[in-house]
């Protein structure tokens, strides 16, 4: 675990970068995440996605698949790798503030 | 009046809390009904040997009415849905059982046809699966017709019926073309959507290195999205290619389709979401889950269905006398990983502990994540072990409830070894 600063202010990070409070996210922080992913500018489909990230984290505890995105976010999983080419799971879950999303042992 | 409890699924997970309930509960006040569309019960872990001539299909499968002890009623009917608001199963066939507890054990289907592609021209011909008893038959013919060129064993995502059969397929891939003195002609590639061999990271070092030790290439990160069988390619969504002369993938998984066809019952995949300590649905206070059909964060695996039998059991028998649940299930698995040579590895692990190395049960008993050959003998006594002991319901001893701690070489901090809180 380290600490970085998004937006002027330090947030805990884990080695690869995920928030571990979610809590520390505010939005203004997203556009700064993204660039360092290679996303040079966030438009309205990716908050579609970035929202979708925060409210399933809120609701079960953990980001989703890109399997379970592409069926529930409204976006489709070749869309999602337009928006998120470096993959739509772990980069989504980076951009909106959420831990790593849980692999299934 | 007599309670009714009914076991929507009669392989591993229901017939083993068929069992246990009948032992526990008496007849003249619970009946207990498993309803299932087929009375072919496999057993799953000998699929994975059927490709190598190691295993034959025939001797897979038994009558799941035969599993049941007496007194289970078997229903031979497929599931139409389940009406959760009136308590209620619909069948198929048009009847219905009413319900005052219901267990959902019908397991994951495999679903090729998710996968664009998958089904197309070279489905069974250049792309097979072994993950059932049609598919591993045919394999074993395209395997022995086989003489060399690029295979590719591909997960196309997970979650996935026993993670580490697509890692022991390749363990055994390169034993079986060895014996057959064409390894040298053999590309053997593991393509998988996680980021390394497996999912944590003690057991994802270790596999990595049985995978380089035995010459098969891994491409991680790799979520396909497309499968060519007529050019022989898998593509993924970002746009890379694995060519192949033959692959054996593991399909996307999901619930059964009555999950789908009952409202509130399952989750976008139609797993059933339930407490993950209580074994309870989310979805209301009568309903539980067993085994692979459950959304917890335990690995699909039959032995995850043997250590929450015990559980389940008693919290059903709590719940249907209005008492509050006493045990709580741990998350324990145990998984022999068949590595060749009549050689295996074993790991044990729960929700709060990864796989690690030492020994199970206790310090002196079977090497953990370390090839050895009585964890290859462990795994064949299993099969008869299946059959005769567990699915009765008797104990198999040391290897019962939760998971045994002496004998692990666990980390000095242990939360750092701890699944992220939900």
């Amino acid at each position: 675990m380290s600490t970085t600063t998004y937006a002027g202010r330090p947030v805990d990070v884990s080695d690869e970068g995920f928030f571990v409070d979610p809590g520390q996210w505010t939005e203004d922080m997203a556009a700064q995440i993204a660039s360092a992913e290679g996303i040079t500018e966030l438009t309205e489909r990716h908050w579609q996605v970035i929202k979708f990230m925060r409210h399933e984290y809120e609701n079960k505890g953990t980001g989703p698949t890109v399997r379970v995105l592409g069926k529930t976010s409204g976006v489709t999983i070749k869309e999602l790798y337009q928006l998120f080419p470096k993959g739509p799971a772990k980069t989504a879950a980076k951009i909106a503030g959420i831990p790593k999303p849980r692999g299934c042992i | 009046m007599r309670q009714r409890i009914v076991i929507l699924g009669g392989g591993t997970g229901g017939t083993l809390i068929a069992n246990r309930l009948r032992r526990l509960l008496r007849p003249g006040a619970v009946e207990i009904v498993v309803v299932d569309a087929d009375d072919e019960h496999v057993y799953q872990p000998g699929l994975l040997f059927v490709p190598f001539g190691l295993a034959k299909p025939e001797d897979l499968v038994r009558p799941r009415q035969r599993q049941l002890r007496r007194g289970v009623v078997f229903r031979r009917a497929a599931v139409d849905r389940v009406d959760m608001a009136q308590d209620v199963v619909w069948l198929a066939d048009g009847d219905s059982l009413a319900y005052d507890v219901l267990v959902v054990a019908t397991g994951a289907r495999l679903m090729p046809e998710e996968t664009d592609g998958l089904c197309g021209p070279g489905w069974n011909e250049k792309v097979f699966t072994f993950y059932d008893l049609a598919g591993a038959a045919a394999l074993r013919d395209a395997l022995s017709a086989f003489e060399g060129g690029r295979l590719a064993v591909a997960v196309m995502d997970v979650p996935i019926k026993c993670p580490v059969a697509p890692l022991e397929f390749c363990f055994l891939a390169d034993w079986y073309f060895l014996q057959r003195g064409i390894r040298d002609k053999v590309e053997l590639t593991y393509v998988t959507p996680l980021d390394g061999a497996f999912t944590k990271p003690v057991a994802s070092r270790e596999l990595r290195g049985l995978l380089q030790a035995k010459n098969v290439s891994l491409v991680t990160d790799f979520n396909t999205g497309e499968v060519d069988g007529q050019s022989g390619r898998l593509i993924s969504f970002d746009g890379r290619e694995v060519a192949f002369d033959l692959s054996v993938v593991v399909p996307l998984h999901g619930g059964q389709a009555y999950v789908d066809r009952s409202p509130g019952l399952g989750d976008a995949l139609g797993f059933v979401p339930a407490d993950e300590r209580t074994l309870q649905a989310k979805a209301r206070p009568n309903v539980f889950v067993i085994g692979d059909a459950a959304d917890v964060p335990a690995s699909k695996a039959g032995s995850v269905a043997h250590f929450e039998r015990g559980i389940l059991a008693r919290n059903i028998a709590s719940y249907l006398v209005g008492e509050p649940f006493g045990v709580t299930f741990d998350g324990h698995t145990n998984c022999f990983i068949e590595s060749g040579f009549g050689k295996a590895l074993l790991i044990d692990f729960n929700y709060d502990t990864e796989p690690v190395t030492g020994r199970f049960p206790g310090p002196i008993g079977l090497p953990l994540l370390r090839q050895s050959r009585l964890n290859h003998l462990g795994k064949l006594a299993f099969g008869w072990l299946y059959w005769h002991a567990l699915l009765p319901g008797h104990e198999i001893p040391a290897v019962r409830g939760p998971m045994p701690k002496a004998g692990k070489h666990l980390p000095r901090h242990p939360a750092s070894a701890r699944l992220p809180a939900r």
